[in-house]
């Protein structure tokens, strides 16, 4: 025991194990949605965050401990973001033929959900703090975040509310569209991405490259714009 | 691989910078997408850039890094959703309402977001442009 306790205080003490940890698990989720046909509950953050989530929890291991194994992975978010730009280029004639629907659902999509998050927080009597860290969770983490903060939430509490919503999102939207009989990739995909940002992004591309493309539009500028809504709505809605 | 990493890093960092710099709510990385894009366009548009540039950036190599990367979009967020998993916590106090909003308002953002995009589409379209879904 005592030599299998010093390969484990060694290993631990090593970015290693957790990266593998985390890449081995989403090799397994992704292999599971695959089974699935891409079911949208089998959702391969949701698997993945699961598996790894019993191993911390078997393990007793805290948080920063394994971040600073999966920290590599989570960079990753950043040039993620900046390659967007290739899918977009690539469609960029379809981009710009739908540039006025684009705008006018990014209005309504970023205004419906502030609106409605603000709106039901105060009818189920949420306390103010609650309510300012939810407003911008439809928004990619780091912009959310910085929005609940400036304004006086909880970032932390910011944080889990965006990636639920995430996955929320990338979970409801292929059966909504589907009920609602919606074809049209490119709103599919713009819906995808203002209310479930980059997860939703995720899911959008899993489905079509240009619903991908579009997602990727819709998590951009719906960041910048409920940066600006999020404070006026808050006061408005006060 | 690694010339098409360096640009991509590049393109995040001086988004970065921007960002930082001028104060604008959006996170480094979407400028970076914007500059990127504006590289692919000087690219395929300015004479004689290509033969300037390292082979990788134009051979297709800078669009499969790319393509590796979005397809593997979900493992990206696999930390941060661990993180959730810590935190749950936070939501106790006021979990099923906090549950109840969430599902509620992102079904409503989709539905309205894909309604107003397709009710916009159809009116434009219908104006001469050929509608292609």
């Amino acid at each position: 025991m005592g030599g299998d306790f010093s390969l484990w205080v060694y290993l631990t003490g090593t970015p290693l194990l957790w990266l593998t940890v985390t890449l081995t698990a989403y090799v397994a989720a992704d292999r599971i949605a695959a089974a699935t046909n891409r079911h949208p509950l089998a959702n391969p953050v949701l698997i993945s965050v699961v598996f790894v989530g019993s191993v911390l929890a078997f393990t007793g291991t805290p948080y920063p401990t394994y971040f600073e194994g999966a920290q590599f992975v989570h960079f990753l978010l950043g040039p993620a973001t900046v390659v967007l730009a290739m899918p977009l280029y690539e469609r960029r004639a379809t981009v710009v033929r739908a540039l006025v629907p684009m705008l006018a659902a990014l209005a309504a999509g970023a205004a419906t959900t502030l609106a409605c998050v603000i709106a039901l927080a105060r009818l189920l009597d949420l306390p103010a703090p609650i309510i300012v860290s939810l407003a911008p969770k439809s928004v990619t983490s780091g912009v959310a975040m910085g929005i609940a903060e400036t304004l006086g939430g909880d970032p932390t509490l910011t944080a889990i509310l965006v990636i639920l919503t995430g996955i929320i999102g990338a979970i409801l939207v292929t059966p909504m569209m589907e009920a609602l009989r919606i074809r049209d990739m490119r709103a599919r995909g713009f819906a995808a991405g203002l209310a479930a940002h980059g997860i939703g992004t995720a899911r959008a591309f899993q489905v079509s490259e240009t619903a991908g493309t579009f997602a990727g539009i819709a998590m951009g500028l719906n960041a910048f714009l409920t940066a600006i809504l999020a404070p006026l709505a808050l006061h408005l809605m006060s | 691989m690694v010339a098409s990493l360096a640009l991509i890093l590049l393109a995040q960092l001086v988004g970065e910078a921007l960002a930082r710099g001028a104060g604008v709510p959006v996170p480094g990385p979407v400028i970076g997408m914007g500059l990127m894009f504006l590289f692919l366009l000087a690219r395929d548009t300015a004479p004689g850039l290509p033969r300037l540039l390292p082979k990788p950036l134009t051979d297709g190599t800078l669009e499969g890094t790319a393509r590796v990367l979005l397809a593997n979009l979900s493992l990206l967020f696999v930390p941060a959703g661990v993180g959730v998993v810590g935190r749950l916590d936070l939501l106790r106090a006021q979990g099923v309402k906090l549950a109840l909003i969430l599902l509620v308002s992102t079904a409503a953002s989709l539905l309205v977001t894909v309604l107003v995009f397709r009710a916009v589409a159809r009116l434009v379209e219908r104006r001469g442009g050929d509608p292609d879904a």
